[in-house]
């Protein structure tokens, strides 16, 4: 897909994702904006995903035959369902649902209520990694040559599981498997550098044994480049973690370079602003 | 009154060891992962005869069950492997999250439980791991008694789909289950009748439930004696049944009296048929260093200590 039409689907992806999180007054809006090229551009272009006769996509839990995402940081739900309903995966109207009673929407991602697209539940941060190394060593036993992609968030790598999956993934060399880190410097109680610093994310991957990559994650032109960079670099014996620098709330200006908009739901002025910001190029939900 | 007896003492990770080996050779989808403990867990044959289905994950945990979660989605079935102690009090969050929440098929299957791991105390003497694992919707908990169970179990829990939590122990203790027994999840066993209390043990106390029936039947008084393997799902229609005729129970578990198998007969007994019940369980203490015999003397978990509270529950009926 060209660059034009994947900043076409992201500008749509922005406007739910701000909608959604406005329809219940609560939610991450601030993560969700700043990955939304990343996931549109893996949606759209980059992941091979199965699909029927008609070119529609087809869930399947296993993931064979298939690339996979993962997302670590749960939190940032709402990007997640309005891609996977955008490229087909479930009705786009189901987003009005999001965090309601009965809805397969939960708050944080969840397999209890069989929501297309979702293979293991997250939000307790810094599992992810180790989910999507099972399924890429998965991958590896069954001989299915296809690609696990994870995301993760920045605040995350705090959590000490994350440094025994990136350990683990290296050693045992799952060349399959590409790792973001949204490095957008924020996280609930301010500065990532404030609360705890990370100090260099690169680095430490390096040290792991990850071949690093480093994107502007709100550039799609870098986007592109750098995933098809990465895909390249699959299955030469390392796996590849792409530092994935971002800005919170991308997209909005009122919600960038500020950490306030991480957890919050704009009110009913601030839904218009932000929806004045955004073309609504496929039609709201 | 039906009796046992037994060739040879042999210990349950053992048996969870050659369930693994068989298991191994029958089952192509099993993988074995592990904590940095496979002498400990018994897996040598398993790892010697499917190099390539054994997953060496290092003192790590937390990224284990991870792992196991994400390795289930290709149909594969791990069992995660380390000790008690580690594979739940330590990764409760990770078990949740990604095992019983998600749903995923993994084996949680650890050794070393209770107070019989002896000499490295408390800290690896997990009591509360029932407790914690039967509280998650979806888990599946087992306990088995003697090496044959065990491994009877191991290979059962194959064909079960969904997450199991399997629990067994270090020392050697009396082997006998018959080896061509199988094991049925969920169904208790009956292994003595009788009409004046009922007996409900599981793990290393089933053993000690059996002496504890002999020394009882001396005295005239005849024991219901029920091996509990599966604390979750609970075979509640045995437990009821049994206490529908004996009136009045006492349950024995080498785990803290605080959610363990007495917690779970108490909730049947209270809502279906209030009847006296005694515990032989640890009261709300750690463990700490000693032989195995020796911390089971002193906390209470012996034939013994049964024979004391079947008498006295008896007594209660009255």
């Amino acid at each position: 897909m060209k660059t034009t039409e994947l900043e076409k689907v992201a500008s749509q992806v922005r406007r739910d994702i701000v909608r959604m999180v406005h329809g219940v007054a609560s939610g991450h809006p601030g993560g969700s904006l700043g990955c939304t090229d990343l996931l549109v551009s893996l949606y759209f272009d980059v992941m091979n995903l199965k699909t029927d006769e008609q070119g529609s996509v087809v869930f399947d839990m296993s993931g064979s035959g298939e690339d996979m995402f993962f997302l670590s940081n749960g939190h940032i739900s709402p990007v997640l369902y309005s891609v996977l309903a955008r490229r087909g995966y479930f009705p786009v109207s189901e987003l009005a649902t999001f965090r309601k009673l009965n809805s397969r929407l939960q708050g944080h991602p969840a397999t209890a209520e069989h929501l297309p697209g979702i293979r293991i539940a997250s939000g307790s941060l810094g599992q992810g990694l180790s989910a999507a190394a099972g399924a890429a060593y998965g991958k590896k036993i069954r001989k299915d040559p296809h690609l696990v992609y994870c995301l993760m968030g920045d605040g995350e790598q705090q959590e000490g599981q994350i440094w025994e999956a990136a350990a683990f993934i290296p050693h045992r060399k799952l060349d399959n498997l590409i790792a973001f880190v949204d490095f957008n410097g924020q996280q609930i109680d301010g500065p990532t550098d404030v609360v705890l610093n990370n100090r260099d994310l690169g680095k430490k991957y390096e040290a792991f044994g990850w071949n690093v990559l480093h994107m502007d994650g709100n550039d799609l032109t870098d986007v592109t480049t750098t995933l098809k960079k990465a895909k390249q670099a699959s299955g030469k014996g390392s796996p590849i973690c792409i530092i994935m620098k971002t800005e919170m709330g991308q997209g909005v200006d009122f919600m960038m370079h500020t950490h306030k908009w991480h957890g919050t739901a704009p009110n009913n002025e601030q839904l218009k602003a932000a929806l004045a910001q955004l073309d609504e190029s496929f039609g709201d939900y | 009154m039906k009796t046992y007896t037994f060739t040879e003492k042999k210990d349950t990770r053992s048996g969870f060891g050659a369930g693994m080996a068989e298991l191994g050779r029958q089952n192509p989808d099993v993988v074995a992962l592990c904590a940095d403990l496979v002498a400990s867990l018994k897996l040598d044959t398993f790892i010697k005869e499917n190099p390539e289905r054994f997953i060496q994950c290092g003192i790590a945990e937390a990224n284990m069950i991870g792992v196991a979660a994400g390795l289930t989605l290709s149909g594969l079935i791990p069992y995660a492997t380390t000790f008690a102690n580690f594979g739940s009090s330590r990764v409760y969050d990770q078990i949740r999250q990604a095992v019983a929440y998600s749903n995923k098929n993994v084996k949680i299957c650890v050794s070393h439980a209770g107070l019989t791991l002896g000499e490295d105390g408390a800290t690896h003497q997990v009591l509360e791991d029932i407790g914690m694992m039967k509280s998650l919707p979806g888990m599946t908990v087992i306990n088995p008694c003697d090496f044959n169970q065990t491994k009877a179990a191991t290979i059962a829990i194959a064909d079960w789909d969904g997450p199991v939590y399997l629990r067994f122990g270090r020392p050697v203790v009396p082997n006998f289950t018959p080896t061509d027994q199988p094991f049925e999840i969920g169904k208790a066993i009956t292994l003595t009748e009788g009409n004046h209390v009922s007996i409900f043990a599981t793990g290393h106390l089933v053993w000690q439930a059996l002496e504890a029936g002999k020394l009882l039947a001396e005295q005239g008084v005849e024991a219901d004696i029920i091996n509990i393997h599966t604390i979750k799902p609970l075979d509640k229609e045995a437990i009821l049944k049994s206490v529908e005729k004996t009136g009045c129970a006492v349950t024995a578990e080498e785990h803290q009296m605080n959610g363990g198998l007495g917690d779970s007969v108490a909730q049947v007994l209270s809502l279906n048929h209030p009847a006296p019940l005694e515990m032989v369980a640890v009261n709300d203490t750690f463990g700490e260093s000693g032989t195995p015999d020796q911390l089971m003397e002193k906390y209470g978990l012996t034939a013994a200590s049964i024979v004391a509270k079947a008498l006295a529950v008896i007594q209660r009926k009255k």
